[in-house]
C-alpha cells in the first residue's frame, strides 16, 4: 500500500465526516462539492474537509479504496454515504440526520464546524 | 458526447427500466443528468442503487467523458 493510499484510509477511519472535495470547505471549487457541504452544514456534522485537487493521486487513490469514481465523496465514520446527489436526498428526507446521530451519536451537532484536513507529508 | 451513447449503455444495464432519461445539462456533452427508474431498485440502499448506475457508465467516467453526473434513481415495483 502506497503512503498515501494510508493517509486516505486513515481520514477515513478517524474522521467523524470526512468529505474529500474540490476545495476545501472555505473555499469551494466546484458546485457537487458546495451541495453535499451545504447539506452537511445544515445538519449540523462536524465535516472534516479533504481537497482531491491538492494532488491527482488522491483522488485516483480515494476511488480505488471506495469504488466510487466521482467526487465529492463523503463518509461517515469510515462508511461511504455517497455523493453530492445521496447526501442531499438524504438530508432531504431526514435520512442523513438519523444516520448521523446513529453513528455518531445524539449529541453530534456539539463538535459541528469544518476544517480542513491536508494529505500532504508534513514537511 | 451526446447523450446517446450513455442512453444505449443504461438501457443495456436496465432492461426492465420503467423510466430512464439521460440530460445534458449544459449543452456542453460533459455534464449530465440521468434518471433510472427499476425493479433493480427495489430494496437497495441508495447508495447502492448509484453504485450500479456508476456501473453502466464506468467506462465514459473512466475516460473523462464524463466530467459531472447526477444521478436519481427510483425504485419500481
Amino acid at each position: 500500500m502506497t503512503e498515501l493510499r494510508q493517509r486516505i484510509q486513515d481520514v477515513i477511519e478517524n474522521e467523524p465526516v470526512a468529505v474529500f472535495m474540490k476545495g476545501t470547505p472555505q473555499f469551494v471549487m466546484c458546485g457537487n462539492s458546495d451541495r453535499a457541504l451545504r447539506a452537511l452544514r445544515e445538519a449540523g456534522a462536524p465535516v472534516a474537509g479533504i481537497d482531491v485537487l491538492a494532488d491527482p493521486a488522491i483522488r485516483q487513490e480515494l476511488s480505488e479504496i471506495s469504488g466510487w469514481p466521482t467526487i465529492p465523496q463523503v463518509f461517515v465514520k469510515g462508511e461511504l454515504i455517497g455523493g453530492a446527489d445521496i447526501t442531499q436526498e438524504l438530508a432531504a428526507s431526514g435520512e442523513l440526520t438519523r444516520v448521523l446521530k446513529e453513528k455518531l451519536g445524539p449529541d453530534y451537532r456539539a463538535a459541528a464546524g469544518e476544517r480542513t484536513v491536508s494529505l500532504l507529508t508534513p514537511a | 458526447m451526446s447523450t446517446q451513447p450513455l442512453q444505449v449503455l443504461l438501457e443495456q444495464a436496465f432492461p426492465d427500466a420503467t423510466e430512464l432519461s439521460v440530460e445534458d445539462r449544459t449543452g456542453g456533452g460533459d455534464h449530465f443528468q440521468v434518471t433510472v427508474a427499476s425493479p433493480r431498485f427495489a430494496g437497495l440502499a441508495l447508495i447502492d442503487q448509484h453504485r450500479l448506475v456508476n456501473e453502466a457508465l464506468a467506462g465514459p467516467l473512466r475516460d473523462g467523458t464524463i466530467h459531472e453526473l447526477r444521478i436519481k434513481t427510483k425504485g419500481t415495483q
